[in-house]
Parts: C-alpha cells; structure tokens; sequence
C-alpha cells in the first residue's frame, strides 16, 4: 500500500466509512470527525509511519501540517515522509 | 442559612512558598513558567511547566513522612499549614467534630503512580514500597490535614479535572451554609509534572512549547504548573465571635454539566454557571467588579469563556475585569481554582488585580478587560472565580469583599 492508501484507510477507519467514501476532495468536516477524531487520527499516522506531525490543536490554520482535505493530508504526510527518509 | 467568611489561606506554587510570596509574584506579574526540571525530559516534546523549584521536602517534613507523603500531599500541608496557622483556630472537642476537609485533586499522587510504574515496568522490579496504595490515592492529602489537624467532620475528596478545588470550596461552602460545619478546610492540590504527566498532555495536542498567553491572538496552547492552596472557610458568627480576622466572605456558588463534549468547551454550560453564582450571591450583575477567568491559552477555552461572559453580563461585560492568572503559575489542573482564589481574595481586600501576562495581540473574540500584562489597582466588591474542566464540568465561586 503507498501513502495515499495507508493515510485514506487510516481517516476512513476514524470516519467509521468504507475506503471508497473518503475521495481526496472531502473535508474532515464532510466525514463528520471532530477536533477528538483529529487529533486521534494524527497519532495513528505517526504510529503508521513513524513520523512527527507537526500539530498543534489550538491553531490547526497555522500548523505546517494542512488538514483542509483529504488531499492536502495525504501530500502532508507524503511530504513528512519523503522528508524521513532523506 | 449560615454565612461564610475565609479566616486563612496558604499555598504553594510556582510563584512563591507562601501567599505573601505568591501575592507579591502577582501583582508585580512574575512569570513561574521555566524549563522543566524532570527525569527524562529529553524524551518530552513539551519542556516548560509551572514547576515549584529549589522545593526541599526535607526542610518540611521527615523521613517517615517523606515516605508516605506524595508530593501532592505534601504541597497540600505546607499550605495548610500556613492557612491554618493565620486562621488562629485549634481543633478538639465539638470544634473538631463539627469541622472537615474536602479538597480537589484530578491526578491525586501520580508521582508515586509513575515513578513506581517505572520501577516494575521499566526497571523490572517485582516488589514495591508498601506504601503505594496509601500514598498515591486521591484522598491521601485530606486524609492527612484531618489527621494533622485533629478534624474529624464531613471530609472527602473531589475529582473533576480542571474544576476540582472549585468544586471543593463550592462544596465546604454548602456545607457550612447548610449547618452541616462550623469551620472546612478547603482548597485542592496537584502534581502532575511528572514524565507520565506530562506526555499523556502532550497526547492532546493543546500544550504550548513556549509560553501561556491567555486572550492574547498569538496564544498557542496551555501550560501545566504545579502546588497547592487551601483555604479555611468559617461560619460567620464562629468567626466573628472569636475575634478573626476574615479574609472575604463566600457568598455564592453554582455548578452545571455541559452534557456534550468530553473535551470541547460549551458558552452555554459555562454561561449557566456564572449566571447561576451570581443569582446564588443575591447580587447584581453589575456588582461583579473582577472576574478571575479560566483562561487556559488554548483557543477553545478562551473564545468560549469571553462569549460565556460576553452573553451573561452584556454591556457590563465592558466595564468589569477578567484576568488568568495561569500565564503566571501554570494550569495546576485540580488544584488550579484554589490558587486563583488568592487573586480573588487579593482583589478584594488590596484592591490589585492580578494581570494576565504574555499577552501580545488583541484578539477579537476576547474582546475584554484582560488587564493585560500588568497589575491594576482597582475598586471591587464582588468577584467571581471561573472553571470549567474536561467533561463539561463547570464550578464557579462568588466572593465578597467584608
């Protein structure tokens, strides 16, 4: 599996939907998780990479990590581990 | 129904060893908040705390003690001591039956919680001191000022997070008004600056690496700190009768559940239970001068208060006061409420109030009096006390000046 589908599974797991629901399109708001699901979700994709989010829940606009969507998760976390193995 | 007055308070936090210390700290608006000085810090991404240093446990207490007193617990009878002490009061007979200790803690003795942890899980350890159990468990401070002070009525301790000692006090409150006591030892206590502590906080993502800035656009999180305050709450004719000298007088009381979120705070939930100690305290509105806020730093608790406080006082919201004394000491979490009672009480009787530091840029939706940074010395006759904890549980406490 590459980033892409490990990220979507991982949001799709907390979302409490099948895989093919979560399009890269859709916001956290869309799939209904909360600022609880969020936070959750950032821990599972640093324990399914072994990677530090930079994540702070106060401010989630002015991280560097983007959660506008699906999407911008995915590239996000592409990037973190592009990063890693650098 | 009985009046009540406070005939003594004392403490122990970041800020200082005693209230005089910790007074002077607030109105001069001293930071606590430093770099951490725990085992395994290097493996925390959250370094700074509110923490009590240079604190020697064996210039209070000795060996037998140390070995049954968690820190928590200690920090809790250094500052009954002091309260106790100012009050003047000694304890036997019917005083003593008719008196109590209710106290707030969220975490009780997590230093011995984690650094036993450590010793079976990480070191390998199969046997532990015997006292564990008697020194880690929530109850263990109150245990120890009854036992200390020979107070044998109502006593028990309360749990609800970042609420718990105004909780507490709202109960000792009660239980005086209500006859039930003629003098409760009251107040809470924390120590949560431990590995475990710490990063289980880290977890959730609220903590801020650098600094604590309630109502301040730029705020980016909370800051834990750490200590104790305890109060001694007297029924006002006992107080009178003997000649003590009274601090302030508690005059009212209300508490409310959110009933939504287990972390996300709610306007109405908070709006409730202001609005209720205000009716509670048969004052107006308008008599409310000061408000000591929850003000935690974090953008959820801050937006949600100043609306709370925004919808409950309307246009009076303008003219009163609200400060968070945590940029200063920290978020002691249970004990917190207590040692923000100091800063109610400092209001009340020296006219200063105790500032919000580390703030830096308005924000628009804390569009209030924060009395930003330094300490202001103002008329107030009437204050409350806000906090709101994790789970929707809310407890807010009104004072009188007297």
């Amino acid at each position: 599996m590459n980033v892409k589908d490990r990220v979507t599974r991982i949001i799709a797991e907390q979302a409490v939907m099948d895989v093919a629901e979560v399009t890269p399109d859709k916001t956290l708001d869309d799939l209904g998780i909360d600022s609880l699901g969020l936070v959750e979700s950032i821990f599972a994709i640093e324990e399914e990479f072994d990677i530090q989010v930079p994540f702070n829940a106060n401010n989630p606009e002015d991280s560097d990590f983007d959660i506008s969507s699906v999407a911008a998760i995915i590239a996000a976390v592409e990037g973190l581990v592009a990063q890693q193995s650098a | 129904m009985k009046r009540v007055v406070i005939t003594g308070q004392g403490t122990v936090n970041a800020l200082g060893g005693t209230v005089p210390e910790t007074l002077e700290a607030m109105r001069e608006g001293r930071c606590g908040i430093g770099p951490l000085d725990i085992r395994d810090v290097d493996r925390l991404a959250i370094r700074i705390g509110g923490q009590v240093l240079g604190y020697d446990p064996e210039a209070h207490f000795n060996r037998q003690q140390i070995a049954l007193y968690d820190r928590f617990t200690q920090f809790t009878l250094i500052a009954a001591a002091e309260a106790i002490g100012q009050s003047g009061l000694s304890f036997a007979g019917d005083l003593a039956a008719q008196s109590g200790v209710v106290l707030g803690t969220a975490g009780g003795g997590m230093q011995t919680s984690d650094e036993n942890y450590r010793s079976v899980y990480e070191d390998g350890k199969n046997r532990v001191h015997p006292f564990v159990v008697p020194k880690l468990m929530n109850n263990a401070a109150c245990s120890h000022v009854c036992m200390n002070y020979n107070l044998k009525g109502p006593s028990f301790t309360v749990a609800t997070a970042c609420a718990s000692s105004n909780h507490a006090m709202g109960q000792a409150f009660h239980m005086i008004r209500g006859g039930a006591a003629t003098v409760m030892v009251t107040g809470g206590s924390e120590s949560m600056l431990c590995f475990g502590g710490v990063k289980a906080w880290e977890g959730l993502r609220v903590m801020s690496r650098d600094a604590c800035r309630p109502f301040s656009a730029n705020r980016n999180g909370m800051v834990q700190g750490e200590g104790a305050a305890i109060f001694v709450f007297e029924e006002y004719e006992h107080a009178r009768a003997r000649g003590a000298e009274i601090l302030a007088e508690v005059i009212g009381f209300a508490m409310t559940s959110d009933a939504a979120d287990i972390v996300m705070p709610s306007k109405q939930g908070a709006a409730r239970a202001i609005k209720g100690a205000v009716q509670d305290a048969r004052v107006s509105l308008s008599d409310v001068g000061y408000i000591n806020a929850h003000g935690t730093g974090t953008a959820a608790n801050d937006k949600t208060e100043c609306a709370a406080v925004a919808d409950v006082f309307g246009p009076h919201a303008d003219s009163l006061m609200i400060s968070s004394t945590k940029s200063m000491h920290g978020h002691v979490i249970g004990g917190t409420g207590a040692i923000e009672l100091l800063a109610c009480i400092m209001a009340l009787r020296d006219g200063v109030i105790a500032p919000t530091i580390g703030y830096e840029e308005p924000d628009p939706e804390c569009a209030l009096d924060v009395v930003p940074n330094t300490a202001r010395e103002a008329d107030v006759s009437v204050v409350l006390s806000n906090a709101f904890a994790f789970g929707g549980l809310n407890a807010v406490l009104a004072l009188r000046r007297i």
